[in-house]
C-alpha cells in the first residue's frame, strides 16, 4: 500500500524532499538535520547539519535553486547551500524573540516565510551587500503562535494558520526584490502585510495546517476540532466546513484540484473531495489488515494468557504509522496531479504513498 | 453498583482517547521555554474547558486539556474514616515515588486524591492506547486495593483484639 522507511524511534518533526526525490532532509526531534540519500532502495545518511542549538521545527527544500532552509526553537533560521562537498549555512536575521515554528520557500524561491511563537511572520529575502537574509514582519492581527504557512502559487500571497483559531491570507509582496503584483481573486491592493482575509469555521480549534490548491483559488485548513474547512475565492469567499468524527488532523495536502488528503492523530491519511458545494469523505487510504486474532488456536491463546496475562498481542497499532502523522509532503508530481505523497510521523517512519497504487488496491477509489 | 462502573470507565476511556492529541509546543510567553500549558495556564487560548466525569458525588475524574499536556485527576471513593486513611497512605506512597511512574504528579490538585500529568513527550515515547489502559487499570484497581486493605486491617484488628481479651478470660 505504501513504502515504509524507518529512521529510528524518535519522532520525525519535519522532513523535506529534494527535486528528484533522491535526497531527504529530516530532523529526528532534536537540534540536527540529517540528509539522507537513496542508494539501492535504502536511505543512507550523507550529511548532518548541526548549527541549531535547540530542536528544529521546520525544513523546506527549494527544488529549483537546491537550497534548504531550516528553523528552530532557538529562534534562528539558516539557509543551507551545497558547495559540492558540504552544506554551508547562511544566517537569517529573523528579529524574533520566541521559537520559530514553521518555514516555507515561496514558489519563485526568492524569499521565504517563517512563523513564530512571537505572534508574527517573518518574510525573509536575500541582501547581497551583507551576505545575509533580512526579514520584514507581518504582525497584525495575529493573537497567538503561528502554527503553519503556505504560499499562493503567484508568489505574492501567504496563508497562515494560528493557534488563535483563525486562518489569514496576507500579501507578502516585497518591493525591494520583485515587481508589483497585479490584482487577483484574493484582492487588488497588495502592499506588504495587508490582510486580505481572515477566516474561521465558526468553531474553535487551533489551526494545524493550511494549504492552497494548485490554482490558488481554494485554501484548505484543518483545525483541532477535527474539522476541514475550505474557502473558495472564486466563489465569493464561501467557506465550506466538514466536521468529522475522527481525531484532529495535523496536516493537509491537495492531491488534485478537488481532492484533499489529511492526516493526523488517527495515524492514517484520509481522502476528502470538495465538489458541488460540500466536502465529502471518500476513503481511508490505509486499510488495516484483519488481525490474526480469529485464527489463533485455542492452545496458543491459553498459552499466551498463561505467560503474559492477556489473550492476544495488542501492543501493535493496526495502522502502518504507529503514532500520529506530523506532516504530509508532496513527493512527486504537483498539487494539481500528485503522483506520490509522503507522510512523516511521531513513530520515526516516513511512508511514501503512490496514488495510482492506492487507486488499484482500494476498491471503488478514484481520485479526481 | 458494578453496573455503573463499566459505562463510567468507558466514558473516561473515550475522553482520554480524544484529549491525548498533543504536540510539541514551545512557550509563547517565556523565551526558549517549553512548559506544560495546563500547568502554567499562561495563555487562555491554548487551554480546553475541563471535563468532569462523575460516577457519584465521591467518585469522579477531572480531565483538563491543553495544546501540549493533559492533567487527569481522580477522586477515589472514601466511605468512612478508615478508607480515608488508607487512601491517603496509598496515594502518598505512590506520589513520593512519582518519578518511577513517569506520568504521576507529585501533588494532587485541589479536591482530588491523585493527579496524572501526560505531556507530548510521554506520547512520543509510549503508545497512546497503553497509556489510556494504564489510567483505566489504575482506576479499576485502586478501589479493589483500598477495600482489600480495609478487610485486612479489620481482620487484623479482630485477631489482635481477641488475643488481647483472652488475658481477661
Amino acid at each position: 500500500m505504501a513504502t515504509q522507511y524507518r529512521f529510528g524511534v524518535e519522532p520525525i518533526t519535519c522532513h523535506a524532499w529534494n527535486k528528484e526525490q533522491t535526497q531527504l532532509a529530516l530532523s529526528p526531534n532534536n537540534d540536527e538535520v540529517h540528509i539522507y540519500g537513496l542508494s539501492g532502495g535504502q536511505w543512507v545518511k550523507q550529511h548532518t547539519l548541526s548549527e541549531h542549538t535547540q530542536r528544529v521545527t521546520g525544513i523546506d527544500w527549494a527544488p529549483k535553486s537546491n537550497r534548504i532552509v531550516t528553523c528552530g526553537v532557538d529562534r534562528n533560521a539558516y539557509v543551507w547551500t551545497f558547495n559540492g562537498t558540504k552544506w554551508e549555512p547562511v544566517l537569517v536575521i529573523l528579529r524574533i524573540n520566541r521559537a520559530a515554528t514553521c518555514v516555507k520557500w515561496s514558489p519563485e524561491e526568492n524569499k521565504f516565510a517563517i512563523g513564530s511563537g512571537a505572534r508574527l511572520i517573518s518574510v525573509c529575502y536575500y541582501e547581497s551587500e551583507n551576505n545575509w537574509w533580512v526579514s520584514k514582519h507581518i504582525k497584525k492581527p495575529i493573537r497567538s503562535t503561528v502554527t503553519c504557512l503556505d504560499w499562493h502559487p503567484n508568489n505574492y500571497l501567504l496563508a497562515c494558520g494560528s493557534s488563535d483559531f483563525k486562518t489569514r491570507v496576507y500579501s507578502a509582496y516585497v518591493k525591494e526584490i520583485e515587481s508589483k503584483p497585479s490584482a487577483n481573486e484574493w484582492g487588488s491592493k497588495l502592499p506588504f502585510a495587508a490582510m486580505l482575509g481572515e477566516y474561521s469555521n465558526g468553531g474553535g480549534g487551533w489551526v494545524h495546517a493550511v494549504c492552497f490548491s494548485s490554482s490558488g483559488t481554494k485554501l484548505a485548513w484543518v483545525g483541532h476540532d477535527s474539522s476541514i474547512s475550505i474557502v473558495d475565492a472564486a466563489n465569493g469567499f464561501n467557506i465550506l466546513t466538514a466536521k468529522t468524527s475522527y481525531l484532529p488532523f495535523t496536516s493537509c495536502l491537495w492531491v488534485t484540484e478537488n481532492s484533499l488528503v489529511v492526516g493526523g492523530y488517527d495515524n492514517l491519511p484520509l481522502l476528502f473531495n470538495c465538489s458541488q458545494g460540500a466536502i465529502n469523505f471518500v476513503n481511508k487510504l490505509d486499510i488495516p489488515k484483519k488481525s490474526g486474532g480469529g485464527s489463533m488456536s485455542a492452545m496458543k491463546r491459553f498459552q499466551q494468557m498463561d505467560t503474559r496475562g492477556r489473550d492476544s498481542e495488542d501492543s501493535k497499532v493496526v495502522t502502518l504509522h504507529q503514532n500520529a502523522i506530523r506532516q504530509l509532503t508532496l513527493h512527486s508530481g504537483s498539487k494539481s496531479s500528485c503522483a506520490k505523497f509522503a507522510s512523516g510521523g511521531n513513530d520515526g517512519q516516513i511512508l511514501v504513498w503512490d496514488i495510482r497504487t492506492l487507486e488499484s488496491q482500494i476498491a471503488g477509489l478514484t481520485i479526481s | 453498583m458494578a453496573a455503573t462502573l463499566k459505562p463510567y470507565l468507558e466514558a473516561v476511556r473515550k475522553t482520554l482517547h480524544a484529549s491525548m492529541c498533543l504536540e510539541n509546543f514551545p512557550s509563547q510567553v517565556v523565551e526558549r521555554h517549553n512548559k506544560p500549558e495546563v500547568e502554567v495556564m499562561s495563555s487562555k487560548e491554548l487551554l480546553f474547558t475541563p471535563v468532569v466525569i462523575s460516577r457519584n458525588e465521591r467518585e469522579r475524574v477531572k480531565i483538563e486539556g491543553s495544546i501540549n499536556s493533559i492533567r487527569i485527576s481522580i477522586a477515589i471513593k472514601q466511605a468512612d474514616e478508615i478508607e480515608k486513611i488508607l487512601c491517603h497512605k496509598f496515594t502518598n506512597f505512590m506520589m513520593q515515588r512519582a518519578e518511577n511512574f513517569f506520568i504521576l504528579r507529585r501533588k494532587p490538585i485541589e479536591g482530588y486524591d491523585i493527579s496524572f500529568l501526560v505531556t507530548n513527550f510521554h506520547l512520543e515515547q509510549m503508545l497512546k492506547h497503553k497509556l489510556v489502559d494504564f489510567v483505566i487499570h489504575f482506576m479499576e484497581e485502586i478501589d479493589k486495593e483500598v477495600s482489600n486493605l480495609k478487610l485486612a486491617v479489620n481482620t487484623r484488628a479482630r485477631i489482635s483484639a481477641a488475643e488481647f481479651l483472652q488475658c481477661f478470660n
